[in-house]
């Protein structure tokens, strides 16, 4: 019974042992087309949407929304098409998630308008009164950090200019505090006074929230 | 140390730190079952759900879960080699730096640092500090077998082993991500590749962490407790090879109908399917070492939380992989179907066993005799009820809302709204809270119980 009386040559066999799963499973799919397809649709995310996908991470909003679509009938008739692997070609981390207290995420881009997502966000209750979604109001109390947003491009991959970065959030924030803003209305209720000129947290989430499933609708239309 | 020359102080030390987050991690976990049908307690963001949910797990999973490991390990490892700890300075030093770890996580992750990477939430510094830990640990797993007295290494050390090889490797390329700065970092894979790496790390965190380890501690502690010898060593062999080389196939099983590759899920459900044979065998193994002595059930407090706890491991490995197939997956999945299913594991077989392994050594290795049975016996009638509630609570309530989310009008369109299916289990959810407390109350008596045993007068006869 020699193996069991050498520890080292034991351990050395678990480690190969346990390998073989990995390999075949985890290490050697990581090279194959499959688990990477590219799609000239899905774009990266501008620095805006990144800067909301890390509010979405900090708050653990995974704990309870999926943001994936299963290819089941009623789930196609209730969030929409089913994710496809080249839509998240751009996402680190996934954000599948494993639990839906709340519903699926992946296609709530465009389904609503900025201002319910800005009235939803500050009382979920006050739109679903039995919803059990914590008030998020206070992320429109905090100024939008954009001081690594090139920084977490470049990381990111995402192939912008410290140039593009600049336009993006100098647009994003032109688009939601002009006077003509189609939530203008919402947005100034929630975020306060001295924060209304200025891009907040709450912001950044919403344009999120809109990106979410986006690219696949216009790759969808173009079919 | 003792005149045996083992080194009990740090068994000791991660026996109390392992009672000390399981309070914290279950208030926390009270406090998110309240959360679920009271959105009211978010009061700020530190205790909104989000945040709160990853501290119960990590609190429990890595607070609890491991240092119960390491301190029955380090007990467990002395023994078996009739060797005391090489380096007990470095064990020490594990010691305090394993529970600054957890401290530094449950504040981080409050903090909102968090990876959403399940059950590998914590940032970059923070992992470099668990290897660092981790590798203190392994030096002393390895030194002491080296220096071992016994020539044979018992099945327990099989599974320290395997556990301390595989969590390395599970957890180091899981990981991997580029740093930002201090606070922050991405995942180093992107989109399926990231959730079938995250996955194979999520399955199998909680296989090496939850079943390996606590299959040694049942191995070791079910026959010194019984007085009865494991009934088949070639049984215990079998099983662990076999155990260990299926686990790491089936994380994707986890990866049901998303867009991971079909022939990765698929191998995933046979292999979970496969899984149940080795699982049963170390059940098996644990039912026929009683054989012939079954009345111990009754006169033996541990031998009832031993039998109970493996039971619920063996109910625990046939819903898993049933639950993994495609179909029952449809429905089961993104339910609390799984909540519950994780919760009879981790409620079950893994306190039970921690537990009965905590009443076994802790008089043991401070000369005391336990302070009270019959406590013991309220403990675990506690936790058992407290468990079945709170597991069946979770099953009744999963199968209505899968049911809710697939409930079709004759005309096709959905039955339901996803509110309407949410808000039908807040009784649910009401009673679970209930049996949390019932739980709860349960280990409170557990945690009194030690502490009022260490606290009494040593006594000759408890040194054995």
């Amino acid at each position: 019974m020699g193996i069991y009386s050498k520890p080292v040559v034991f351990a050395v066999t678990s480690a190969l042992v346990i390998l073989v799963g990995t390999v075949v499973t985890v290490f050697v799919p990581m090279f194959m087309p499959s688990t990477q397809p590219v799609s000239a649709y899905v774009k990266p995310y501008t620095s805006i949407e990144q800067e909301g996908r890390d509010i979405y991470m900090r708050e653990g909003c995974s704990n309870c929304h999926t943001q994936t679509v299963r290819p089941l009938r009623t789930e196609v008739l209730r969030y929409g098409e089913y994710s496809k692997a080249e839509e998240f070609a751009w996402d680190r981390p996934f954000l599948w998630g494993s639990r839906r207290t709340g519903p699926d995420l992946n296609r709530i881009g465009g389904k609503y308008p900025d201002s319910w997502h800005y009235r939803h966000m500050q009382s979920p209750q006050s739109m679903f009164e039995k919803s059990n979604m914590p008030p998020y109001g206070w992320l429109a109390e905090n100024r939008l950090d954009t001081s690594e947003s090139f920084r977490k491009t470049q990381i990111l991959g995402y192939g912008y200019t410290e140039e593009q970065v600049k336009q993006q959030i100098a647009d994003y924030k032109a688009k939601v505090t002009a006077p003509d803003y189609d939530s203008k209305a919402t947005r100034d209720q929630v975020t306060p006074e001295a924060l209304r000129g200025e891009l907040t947290e709450m912001d950044a989430i919403v344009a999120y929230m809109q990106k979410l499933g986006r690219d696949v609708k216009s790759m969808e239309a173009q079919r | 140390m003792n005149d045996t020359g083992y080194d009990y102080s740090v068994v000791r030390g991660f026996a109390f730190s392992a009672l000390f987050w399981l309070v914290i991690g279950l208030v926390i976990g009270l406090w998110i079952a309240f959360e679920m049908f009271n959105p009211a307690l978010n009061i700020t963001p530190w205790l909104s759900f989000g945040r709160l949910r990853v501290v119960h797990t990590n609190g429990l999973g890595l607070g609890f879960g491991l240092a119960g490991i390491f301190a029955t390990a380090y007990y467990m490892l002395q023994r078996l080699t009739r060797t005391p700890l090489p380096f007990p300075g470095l064990a020490k030093a594990h010691l305090w730096l394993f529970n600054a770890a957890i401290a530094a996580a449950a504040v981080s992750l409050m903090a909102g640092l968090n990876t959403t990477k399940e059950y590998a939430e914590l940032e970059w510094p923070l992992d470099v500090g668990v290897v660092i830990i981790w590798v203190m640990f392994a030096v002393n797993v390895f030194a002491i077998l080296i220096k071992r007295q016994e020539k044979q290494m018992y099945i327990s050390l099989w599974y320290l082993i395997a556990m301390t090889v595989t969590v390395a490797v599970l957890y180091i390329v899981n990981n991997l991500a580029i740093p930002l700065n201090l606070f922050k970092s991405y995942s180093l894979y992107a989109g399926a590749n990231d959730a079938n790496v995250e996955w194979w790390y999520g399955h199998n965190i909680v296989g090496f962490i939850f079943t390996v380890p606590v299959l040694a501690m049942f191995y070791y502690f079910l026959p010194k407790a019984t007085g009865l010898p494991i009934y088949s060593h070639r049984l215990s062999i079998v099983s662990f090879w076999s155990l260990i080389f299926a686990y790491l196939w089936t994380g994707a099983h986890h990866l049901m109908l998303t867009p991971l590759p079909e022939w990765i899920q698929t191998v995933a459900i046979a292999f979970s399917i496969f899984l149940i044979a080795p699982s049963w065998g170390s059940v098996v193994n644990g039912y026929y070492t009683l054989q012939g002595n079954w009345d111990q059930m009754r006169t033996n407090y541990l031998t009832k939380f031993f039998i109970i706890g493996v039971t619920f491991y063996g109910l625990q490995t046939l819903q898993g992989p049933l639950q993994g197939l495609r179909t029952l997956n449809a429905f089961f999945h993104y339910t609390d179907w799984v909540v519950g299913h994780v919760h009879m594991g981790t409620m079950g077989w893994v306190a039970m066993v921690i537990s009965a392994a905590f009443y076994y050594m802790i008089p043991r290795i401070t000369g005391r005799e336990l302070y009270s049975v019959k406590l013991a016996n309220i403990h675990f009638w506690l936790i058992l009820v407290g468990q079945l509630a709170w597991t069946i609570t979770m099953w009744i309530g999963g199968i209505q809302q899968g049911a809710m989310w697939k409930a079709t009008n004759p005309d096709g369109s959905l039955m339901y709204s996803f509110l309407d299916a949410l808000t039908s289990l807040y009784p649910y959810y009401r009673m679970r809270f209930a049996a949390g407390v019932v739980y709860f109350i349960g280990i409170l008596v557990f945690a009194w119980n030690l502490i009022q045993t260490v606290r009494q007068e040593p006594s000759a006869a408890a040194e054995a």
